[in-house]
Order: structure tokens, then C-alpha cells, then sequence
């Protein structure tokens, strides 16, 4: 079993890494990278808690083999906040309480900093099926959507940081 | 301690600041079970038996052992014989010896995903492929699933040494009944005989899980000296560290048990699983060994909590005044005794002041993962059948179901059917908020109904600790014994400054490992906030005491005549000198001259927590042609007494809903005929996505309990308790049909409709 | 365990080459939200992985004149984006758009789901209706063949060693033509679908239906076309009678199974439910071109 030598790109600082070939995008962000924010709460794609962007585009870093991140672009929950200013999303987090054990909470702000980048007006639907990817088994969802909200109108300017 | 009675004078409890550890949490930093890594580190994973019930006649670890990488391989061999024995280390009495083979199953695989061996490679990779070397021989035994079928004459027997305790004489037959519980009071007979209509009904829940997003996990670390340290993600540190001494056979001195952030445990994580392998593995490897359970694990081998049928039976009078009720509760155990029925006993009926009942519980075992504890555990089955039931009743006599709930709701001074007698209890605020709110008066449309169901916990109080420490600086340091699974941080944290008179932000809380505090029970039972703050509360007093004698010095008074206020020492009165007050900086930087650090630990086992109730309006619409509920609008209308942090005290109460509608529309445990699971994952069990659910309305009613410092009652577990009846009862009005049997799948509510319309037509 | 190799071609031909030399089981990756799931569980087993996302053309929707081509990598997320094609065939769009999660849309492809070849697969009834043609690459070349030849049964294809999909042709609608794909799920998303059901409907100028073609999904081994169905739909208005016909036809047509997602009454009763759900969407966005 030959290991593959990747390399790519991660919050922006180019990355190199060796893997085996089942190793998925996770295994090697979590066990070789050390970057541990990302979670396994499934390893099925079904609970949305080790959710990264790749390429623009949001994915279950659980469901992408790490051989395949070579020249891509990866943003993990570690390269959300900007140094020690946290984005939005992350703030209205704190504020609104949407978050418990915090174990689904990385997924969660990843997935919903992927939404706003598409849609700086999302409705309570939109979000609600936007997130449905990302399973919160504490909050019930509601805070959580109300952060999502909130941040969202911070970014368009019409609501306070 | 001193109570404070009114809200005006607090300054920190009841606001909403931001929690301390969240800055980690929504940046990826918070370490988990599965995020510790340590040198020379071994991956650790478990051979399951693929069957449900069977006998172990031979394990060879031979091949696995070969494998370039394995460095150990156990089996129950490899563990001492712990004797029988009730233990109170976790959420509720256990059997030692059951603990232990369920970690590691004995002579016989009682479920399909008990462990039987146990292996440690260099890698995940390896480990895995190990398993498949390690050879299992098994006789396959008749096995049995379902709670009545295991109760039968001729059901498969689990254990032969286990006989219904409850009975009298002694039974001589083992048996699949590990218990038999009752409550009574009055005279049941009579009560039946009173009355004027009687109803009475079956009904039936599934075994459901606690589905905690992060799965269990733990490094452990034994040093040739037999020193400890476990890093693992629970419910309780110091629970962790009491089961496996025991399991393993540890000196607990030896054990050093550090709590991970815990990501979600709703009681399934105060229970071991995996600690007592990985400190063999390590032990015999003589390396760190990290064991992660996958999701599949998670759902065949923890949790999850009974499934259970229900039997009601209610007296009442014409005006709607109960006049008996019987209940019956079957409860599934799992594979070792211990399902939560004597608290489904308890909570079936503490809602009402009912003055002939019979109570009976079953503990039932059968070939399925061991139940542990899921948030008010036993409370939500019977309560699904007792207000549902109610609500039946309401109907048959053509009354509003919420009158027929204050017609008959406990009040201060009621005795209950399980004994206590009631003070200081809130249900009829819960009862008078839900007749008051927007949501009860709101119009429903076409194709939609409303229920109400109410839920009752005891909530918990019991052992705790915690130390406070002024820094040098004059900030505070908070140390709990207790995993913060929800914001308990905050609130400690708030406590602290509240007592103290310093702001929030000049407390930092921590938790601490079982060598850096006193011995604290777990995160269960919605106890910290109530037994942890209350010796928080404790310390804090007993520094401020400290504070004062250091003033004292300075000023050359006596400490009496220190009075601290607002953060500060002043001179308690003109008699007392006039000295400017000195604030907790002051004090902190004098502190080596006035006497040395100051500090206080307190230890107390916590009484008088306060009971929870709670009201739910649940509206739904349900599509006819095909069974599925949608949930318009829902409201929980709870007894707080009093909200320390009043968004978590929410978000407790919303989480609650959100599992309780899981439980009642589409969670459940599926099993094919030779007992497997098949259903172990969350593709297929299903639990409430965002797009399910609406938002979750909060009203916090407070009936302050007098016995916490700051009025303080457990709020994390009683939301779970009514969704159901509530869901049930909507549905119920929506339809015009009664769904008895949990969840109510969308194939059972179309099969119900559609088993009524041709009724409907012929009336027509 | 036997050792996993993995590499991503970037022409079409090496990847063939790779495919049919491939000693034991090769299995192509393009989204991969099945195949990792199959590969973490043990259910399959293949000792080499091709990636098909870096051979240009595998990933992108072009327009021809008479065609959207379709990229049989493309993820799901760039369908819900391209506007010709939710205005041409917006059941398609739809359909795609139910498979998994947002996380699942950014990979999620509609060769994966084809050549998965679950009984259950969302994309399938509705590219069957949309007349999707499937252009294949292999050892002898390239071959075309309509979508609903693919699937034989669950995790079964009629493609032969060494052969995959490179790309999809949708054809454009005809006039008066639209279709329209619903589901069935106990939850609101996350789900397998218990029944899925595609329709496409081509109407006159009247609203009289004069071409359809019905698919049932989880019905059945793989997903079904229901010839009964369309003779409902010919020839008629989307009236009661007709409704209930389609209805009818659309039960009889199910060969279900019972399990933990459905029983069999269960199934059969909502196909029918589904089938006139879906032919009204669909008449009306016929009706409205």
C-alpha cells in the first residue's frame, strides 16, 4: 500500500501531506494535519459535523478520499475566523447560545459560512434546508438558525455586530 | 447560605452573557474525546458478536496477533471477576458485574455488538484488519427481542441467576423479569367503583437512542508502575475513573481521569464502554491506547433507552375529576437489568392529585444493548401513556383536555402516588401560562390540530464540589467537578460573580480532573446547575468570609465588623472606623502579608432540589394521503424556578422538544428476525434535521426553589417529557385519530386514517 | 485486506485502459458520496480507485443546439445553478437537487447515482422521463444507451468491464413539454427516498397530453417506467378520471418491498399518490410553455 504525496491548499497555506489511499479528506485533516476541529460524528456524510469547503463548494470531508485534495483549495473551521476576528457567524454563535456540547458546532459554522458566501439574504426556509445536512441533536435547531439570521444581517449591514 | 428571593437584586444571574469556553468551541479549539493524541500512541478497537445471542466456546487471537503492527489483543480472560454489587457511580445504581461483561461479554454475547475482544495496532487501518483475524467460535442460542415475548412462559432465558426481585415468595424459576416494582395509594377498587366513565388503553414506544452527535471516545495511558491517566469525553470524570477501578481492578488513587469536552451525552455517556478496554490494551501493550467508537458502535452496542408498552387505566368522574388510575409499565432492560421503570413509576401519575392508583413496573430483559440513562430516564414512556390517555378521556367526556389537567393538577400540599408530598411546585403556573398564551388562542387551519400534554422530572441533586480561588490579580478561578455538557460554565461562572459581587467577566471557570477537585457525581439528572452552583455558591461565601478577615487585618477590626458588598469590603457600620473599602484587587495583592493565598473548596452532598414541570402545545398538520406530520408551532411552558442563564435554560427546553418529536414521529430501533440492528446509522435513524423542525417557543415560568442559593431548579431533562402525548394529542385533533404506538411513522398514521375512513363513509 | 490503489486519469482513454486491465475490482470515483460510505463499511471492496473529476469535460453542462451535455461528474450544486437547464427540464434540477445533503449536492453526481444503482436513486425517474441519453466510454469506443438500460437491479449495471460514463445528453423539451419529479420521505430531507416518481408530459395546444412517460423509483429492483401509466395520461385532459386512472396504474405497477423504509402497502398506496402529484406539476409547467 504506496502512500500519495498531496499537495493543496488549506486556509490558505499551501499544505503538503502523505496518505493512504482509503485515508478520507478527514482522517487526514483530524490524524495527520492535527487540524482537529473537524468531527466524525457518522463518517457516513449523514450528520454534516466534519463539513469543509473545498473548492468554493461545501463538503463532507468524511466523504472525499485526502488523494483527492491535491491542488484544491480547502477552508476548514480553523481558517473561518480572520486572525483573532471571528467571523459573523462564529459571533452571533456566542450570542445567540446556539451552541451546547459544541461537538456539531465547527460543521455547523463551516456549512453556514458556505451559505452566506452564495446568499447574504437567505429566508428561515432556505437555512433550515440549507443546514439540513449539519445534525444538532442539544439545541433543536432554533438558536442556531436565529444566529445563521442575524449573522447574515450583519453582513448585509443591517444589524450590529 | 442565603437565598436571594427577588430578581431585583440580582446583578449577573438572569443575564446573558457570552459562554467562556464558546470562543473554543466555535473555532475548532475545544478538545473532544476522539482530539487527543499522545506519543507512541496505539489505535484500539472491539470484536463484536454478530449475534444476538450465543454462546462463547472459544476465542484465538492467534492470527490477529501476527499481524505486523498488533501489539495486543484481550479478552475477557484478561479481566478480573467483579462480584456482583450495587454501585452508585454513575446516573442510577448498577450492578458491578453486569458493567463488567457488558463491557466485555463472559461466557455468552447477550446482544448483537457486545464486545468480545478487543485489539490494539499501530494504526486504525490495522486494528481493523485484526478483527477480522481474531477467531470466534460461538453456539448460537434462541433469542428474544420483544419485552412481552421475553416475559412469556418459554422465552429464551438471558441469565439464570437472575429471579423478579418485588415478589413475595422469593420465584425459584429464573427469569427474564428482573424486577417488579408497585406504588399505591388509597384504595383502587373503590376508586373504579366511583367512578362515572372508565377508560382504558395500551400503549406502545420503540427503543430509542440518545444520538449524541460525537461518539465515545478515550485515550488511556497505564505506566508500568500502574499509574493512570484516562482522557476521555463523559458525563462524569469521576464516574469514569469509579467504574473502571472496579472493572479493572485499580486503586483509584492510581487513576487520574482528565474530562474531554463532551459532545452531547443526554445520559447515555455516565456509563464506560470503552475505558476499562483501552486501560488493558494499554496495560498489556505498555503504550497509550486511543479507542473511538464509529457510529455503527454507537447504535449497536450504548444507550439507547427502553422501548415499552404502557397500559392505562382511569376513573373519573362526568365533571372530569379523576377517581382511580392504573397503570402498567413494561419496561426493556436490554441485556443486564436496569431500565429506568421505577422512575417511570414515579413521574406516570406526579402530575395529579389522584386519590386511588396502582402503579406497577416491570424491568424486562432481552437480547438487546443495555439501556442506559436518556434524559429523564423512564418519564417520557410512562408519560406518553398517562396523558395521552388523559386526553382521551378529556375527549370521551367532551371537556377541554387543559381544565381536565387543572381539574386535577398537583398542588402544593398534594400527596403523591409515590409518596412525597408536594411544596413549592409549579405546575399550575405552567397550567395558568398555557391558558394565557398567544399560541393556545391562535387559529388553526384546515387539516391541522392542537395538543397539549404535560411532564413531570425530580430532577437531582446530591454529591458536588467545587473550589474558588482569588488570583493575585483579584480575578477568580472556578473549578467544578462536573463536565460542562451544555453552558454549565456560564452559570457556575455567573453564580461566582453574583455571590461575589464581581463582574462575569472576572471569573473564569474550569473543569477540573479528578485530582484537582473533590469528588462531584456526574453531568445527569439537571443537577448541576442546582447541586454544582450551590457549592459554588458555598465557596464563594466561604471566600468572602476570608476576604473579610483580610480586610479585618488591614484595617485592624474585627472581622465582624467587615461587611463586603458589591465586590468590596467597607466597614460594616460608623462603629466599626472609617476606612475606605477595599476591593477584591486590594485585597488579592496584599494577600501574602494578610495570611497567604486565598482559596476555598467546599464539598456537600446537595439536597432539596426542586421537581420540574412542564406544559406543551404542539400544532401539526398531517397529510392524509400519505401519514406525514409536519410540526407547525410548538410552545414549552416550563417550571425554571429560576433561569441562571436564561438562553441555555431555552436551549435546554428546546433541545428537549426536538428529541421528544424525534421520539414520537420517527425514531426508532428496527431489527430483522436474528436480532440485528438494522438500522445504525443516521441515514436510517432518524433524528429531527433543521428543516423539520419550526422554531421552538419558550415560556420560562419561575417558582423559585428556596433551597438553591439562587432559586435554581433542574431544567434539562422534563422538556423531553411531554412531546409525545403532545404530538399524539395533535394528531389526535387533526385526524380524528388515536396513534397508540410509537413513532407515529408516517405508514402507521396513513394506516390509521385509512383503517378509519371506511368507518367514516358507512356513518356518512 | 486487500491494498487499495487510487490515481486520477486525465483523458478519457487512460482511464479506460486502467478500468479494463484492472486486475481485481476498479471502481470509478466521481463524487463519491456512495462509493466512501461502501468503502468504510467493508461492502465493497476494490483494489483500485480511478477519480474521473480530472479528465476534461467529466465535470460542466454545455448547451447544444439540441442538447445540454452534461459532465457525468458534475456535482449536483452546478446543476441547481444553471439556469438553462432548470428552465428546460427543472424535474431533473429537482430530483438531483434531493440527493443528500448541501454537503452531498458539492459532490454528489449524476453518474454516481446512475451507477450506484440503487432502486431509490433520486436522479434516475426524472433523467429516465427527461429522455436522457447516456454516452458511454470503453474498450471498443464510445457507445450511447438510454438512461433506464443502466441499472439491471440494486448495485447491478449493464455496463461491461472497462467501460463508464463520460457524459449525459438531455435532449431539449419539445413544445408543450415539461416534467416534474416528487419523493417520499418521513423526514424533510436526509432521507432515501421510500418512493420517488418522475413524469414527464408532452401536451397540444389544448392541454390534451399526447406524449408521457411515467417512472416509479423504490418500487421495484430498479426504477420503472409504467407504459400503463402513460396510456392514462395520452390522449386525455389532467382531469379526475384521469388522475384516478394514473393513480390506479401507477399501484399496480409497484413491485415493493417491505423494510425499514416502507412496507409494501405502504409503497403502493403513496406510487399513487406521487404519480398524480407529479403529473399535475408537470401538466402545469407543460401547459405554461
Amino acid at each position: 500500500m504506496s502512500k500519495h504525496h498531496v499537495s493543496t491548499t488549506i486556509n490558505g497555506e499551501s499544505v503538503e501531506f502523505l496518505c493512504e489511499p482509503q485515508q478520507t479528506l478527514l482522517d487526514v485533516l483530524r490524524d495527520e494535519l492535527n487540524l482537529t476541529g473537524s468531527k466524525e460524528g457518522c463518517a457516513s456524510g449523514d450528520c454534516g459535523a466534519c463539513s469543509v469547503i473545498v473548492d468554493g463548494r461545501l463538503c463532507c470531508s468524511c466523504l472525499m478520499l485526502g488523494a483527492e485534495a491535491e491542488g484544491r483549495r480547502i477552508q476548514t473551521i480553523e481558517g473561518i475566523a480572520d486572525g483573532d476576528r471571528l467571523h459573523p457567524v462564529q459571533q452571533k454563535f456566542l450570542e445567540h447560545a446556539a451552541l451546547q456540547c459544541g461537538f456539531c458546532t465547527p460543521g455547523l459554522i463551516v456549512a453556514a459560512k458556505a451559505l452566506l458566501d452564495e446568499n447574504l439574504n437567505p429566508s428561515e426556509e432556505e437555512t433550515r434546508y440549507w443546514l439540513a445536512g449539519n445534525l444538532c441533536r442539544c439545541t433543536g435547531y432554533d438558536k442556531v438558525i436565529r444566529a445563521v439570521l442575524d449573522a447574515a444581517a450583519v453582513m448585509r449591514g443591517e444589524a450590529a455586530e | 447560605m442565603t437565598f436571594v428571593g427577588t430578581k431585583e437584586d440580582l446583578k449577573v444571574v438572569g443575564t446573558r452573557p457570552i459562554r467562556p469556553d464558546g470562543v473554543d468551541k466555535v473555532t475548532g479549539r475545544a478538545t473532544f474525546g476522539a482530539d487527543m493524541t499522545m506519543p507512541g500512541m496505539l489505535w484500539g478497537k472491539i470484536k463484536r458478536s454478530p449475534y444476538a445471542h450465543a454462546r462463547i466456546l472459544s476465542i484465538d487471537p492467534g492470527k490477529a496477533l501476527a499481524l505486523p503492527g498488533v501489539k495486543a489483543v484481550i479478552t475477557r480472560a484478561d479481566f478480573p471477576d467483579v462480584p456482583p454489587e450495587l454501585a452508585y457511580i454513575g446516573a442510577a445504581p448498577a450492578n458491578l458485574r453486569d458493567q463488567s461483561r457488558n463491557c466485555m461479554a463472559k461466557s455468552k454475547a447477550l446482544y448483537e455488538g457486545h464486545a468480545v475482544a478487543a485489539v490494539a495496532a499501530t494504526s486504525p487501518a490495522i486494528a481493523e484488519e485484526a478483527l477480522d483475524l481474531i477467531t470466534v467460535e460461538y453456539e448460537v442460542l434462541p433469542h428474544v427481542l420483544e419485552v412481552e415475548e421475553a416475559m412469556a412462559e418459554g422465552a429464551p432465558i438471558l441469565h439464570d441467576d437472575v429471579f423478579t426481585a418485588g415478589l413475595d415468595p422469593k420465584p425459584t424459576k429464573p427469569s427474564n423479569v428482573a424486577k417488579r416494582v408497585q406504588f399505591a395509594k388509597g384504595d383502587i377498587d373503590q376508586g373504579f367503583a366511583e367512578a362515572e366513565v372508565v377508560i382504558e388503553r395500551r400503549y406502545t414506544t420503540k427503543p430509542v437512542h440518545q444520538a449524541y452527535i460525537e461518539p465515545h471516545a478515550c485515550v488511556v495511558s497505564v505506566a508500568a508502575d500502574g499509574q493512570c491517566t484516562i482522557w476521555s469525553s463523559s458525563q462524569g470524570q469521576f464516574m469514569v475513573r469509579g467504574y473502571t477501578s472496579r472493572i479493572v481492578g485499580a486503586d483509584l488513587a492510581n487513576i487520574r481521569a482528565i474530562p474531554a469536552e463532551i459532545g452531547g451525552g443526554f445520559g447515555g455517556k455516565t456509563i464506560v464502554y470503552l475505558e476499562p478496554l483501552a486501560y488493558m490494551l494499554s496495560k498489556k501493550s505498555g503504550r497509550p491506547v486511543k479507542m473511538v467508537m464509529s457510529r455503527e458502535e454507537v447504535f449497536r452496542a450504548t444507550g439507547p433507552t427502553s422501548g415499552a408498552v404502557i397500559e392505562v387505566r382511569l376513573g373519573a368522574r362526568k365533571d372530569g375529576r379523576l377517581t382511580a388510575a392504573e397503570v402498567v409499565l413494561k419496561y426493556q432492560s436490554g441485556a443486564f437489568p436496569g431500565s429506568p421503570v421505577n422512575q417511570g413509576c414515579t413521574c406516570a401519575l406526579a402530575m395529579y392529585d389522584v386519590p386511588n392508583a396502582l402503579v406497577t413496573g416491570y424491568d424486562v430483559l432481552s437480547n438487546r444493548p443495555k439501556v442506559a440513562a436518556y434524559r429523564a430516564p423512564g418519564a417520557p414512556i410512562a408519560s406518553f401513556g398517562v396523558e395521552s390517555c388523559l386526553d382521551e378521556l378529556a375527549r370521551e367526556l367532551g371537556l377541554d383536555p387543559l381544565a381536565v389537567r387543572e381539574t386535577n393538577a398537583a398542588r402544593d400540599g398534594t400527596k403523591a402516588v409515590h409518596g412525597p408530598t408536594w411544596v413549592n411546585i409549579g405546575y399550575l403556573a405552567t397550567l395558568e401560562a398555557t391558558k394565557a398564551s398567544e399560541h393556545l388562542k391562535a387559529p388553526l387551519g384546515p387539516g391541522q390540530g392542537r395538543g397539549i400534554a404535560s411532564g413531570y422530572w425530580h430532577n437531582a441533586g446530591g454529591e458536588s464540589s467545587a473550589a474558588v480561588h482569588v488570583n493575585e490579580d483579584g480575578t477568580v478561578t472556578v473549578t467544578g467537578g462536573h463536565p460542562d455538557i451544555g453552558g454549565s460554565r456560564a452559570s457556575m461562572a455567573m453564580m461566582a460573580a453574583e455571590a461575589l459581587g464581581v463582574p462575569y467577566e472576572r471569573v473564569r471557570p474550569v473543569v477540573g480532573d479528578t485530582t484537582a477537585i473533590g469528588f462531584s457525581a456526574s453531568t445527569g439528572g439537571s443537577r448541576v446547575t442546582f447541586a454544582g452552583g450551590m457549592a459554588v455558591t458555598r465557596a464563594a461565601e466561604k471566600v468572602i468570609d476570608e476576604l473579610k478577615r483580610r480586610a479585618a487585618i488591614t484595617w485592624d477590626i474585627s472581622p465582624e465588623a467587615v461587611e463586603w458588598r458589591d465586590g468590596k469590603a467597607f466597614p460594616a457600620g460608623a462603629n466599626a472606623g472609617s476606612f475606605e473599602p477595599l476591593s477584591m484587587v486590594q485585597i488579592a495583592a496584599k494577600a501574602a502579608r494578610t495570611g497567604g493565598p486565598i482559596s476555598a473548596e467546599v464539598q456537600i452532598n446537595a439536597q432539596g432540589q426542586g421537581p420540574g414541570f412542564a406544559t406543551h402545545i404542539c400544532d401539526v398538520e398531517i397529510d392524509k394521503e400519505t401519514g406525514r406530520a409536519k410540526i407547525l408551532r410548538y410552545t414549552a411552558i416550563q417550571d425554571v424556578g429560576r433561569a441562571i442563564h436564561p438562553s441555555y435554560v431555552e436551549g435546554q427546553m428546546q433541545g428537549g422538544v426536538a428529541q421528544g418529536i424525534g421520539w414520537a414521529l420517527n425514531e426508532e430501533y428496527i431489527y430483522d428476525k436474528e436480532g440485528r440492528l438494522e438500522n445504525p446509522g443516521f441515514l436510517d435513524y432518524r433524528v429531527p434535521v433543521a428543516s423539520d423542525m419550526p422554531m421552538i417557543e419558550t415560556v420560562m415560568v419561575e417558582v423559585p426553589n428556596p433551597r438553591h442559593p439562587f432559586g435554581a431548579r433542574g431544567v434539562g431533562e422534563v422538556p423531553i417529557v411531554p412531546p409525545m402525548a403532545a404530538v399524539a394529542n395533535a394528531i389526535c385533533a387533526a385526524t380524528g385519530v388515536r396513534l397508540r404506538d410509537l413513532p407515529m411513522s408516517p405508514p402507521k398514521v396513513l394506516a390509521a386514517i385509512d383503517a378509519r375512513e371506511p368507518l367514516r363513509a358507512a356513518a356518512d | 485486506m486487500p491494498s487499495l490503489s487510487f490515481t486520477a486519469p486525465t483523458t478519457v482513454e487512460e482511464a479506460v485502459t486502467l478500468l479494463a486491465s484492472a486486475a481485481g475490482s476498479a471502481k470509478v470515483l466521481s463524487g463519491g458520496t456512495d462509493l466512501l460510505v461502501q468503502l468504510r463499511s467493508g461492502r465493497t471492496r476494490p483494489e483500485l480507485i480511478i477519480d474521473a473529476k480530472r479528465i476534461p469535460g467529466l465535470i460542466g453542462i454545455r448547451e447544444e443546439a439540441d442538447a445540454f451535455v452534461i459532465g457525468a461528474a458534475t456535482p449536483g450544486a452546478m446543476l441547481s445553478a444553471c439556469e438553462p437547464l432548470i428552465r428546460a427540464w427543472p424535474g431533473v434540477v429537482e430530483a438531483v437537487d434531493l440527493i443528500g445533503s448541501t454537503q452531498i449536492q458539492g459532490r454528489a453526481s449524476l453518474a454516481g447515482n446512475l451507477c450506484n444503482a440503487s432502486p431509490a436513486a433520486d436522479s434516475v425517474p426524472a433523467i429516465i422521463a427527461a429522455r436522457t441519453v447516456c454516452v458511454i466510454a470503453g474498450p471498443q469506443g464510445r457507445r450511447e444507451a438510454p438512461a433506464e438500460a443502466i441499472p439491471t437491479g440494486p448495485g447491478r449495471t449493464s455496463l461491461e468491464k472497462g467501460e463508464f460514463i463520460v457524459e449525459f445528453r438531455l435532449p431539449k423539451p419539445r413544445p408543450h413539454e415539461a416534467d416534474a419529479y416528487l419523493r417520499f420521505i418521513p423526514r424533510t430531507e436526509m432521507d432515501i427516498a421510500v418512493v420517488g416518481c418522475g413524469i414527464a408530459v408532452m401536451l397540444d395546444g389544448t392541454g390534451v397530453c399526447r406524449d408521457a412517460r411515467v417512472i416509479l423509483g423504490a418500487v421495484a429492483p430498479t426504477p420503472i417506467l409504467l407504459p400503463e401509466a402513460v396510456e392514462a395520461l395520452v390522449g386525455h385532459r389532467l382531469d379526475e378520471a384521469t388522475l384516478a386512472r394514473l393513480d390506479a396504474a401507477a399501484q399496480r405497477a409497484c413491485r415493493p418491498i417491505t423494510d425499514k423504509r416502507g412496507t409494501i402497502e405502504f409503497r403502493t398506496k403513496v406510487a399513487g399518490v406521487l404519480a398524480r402529484r407529479v403529473a399535475a406539476i408537470a401538466f402545469e409547467r407543460a401547459g405554461e410553455r
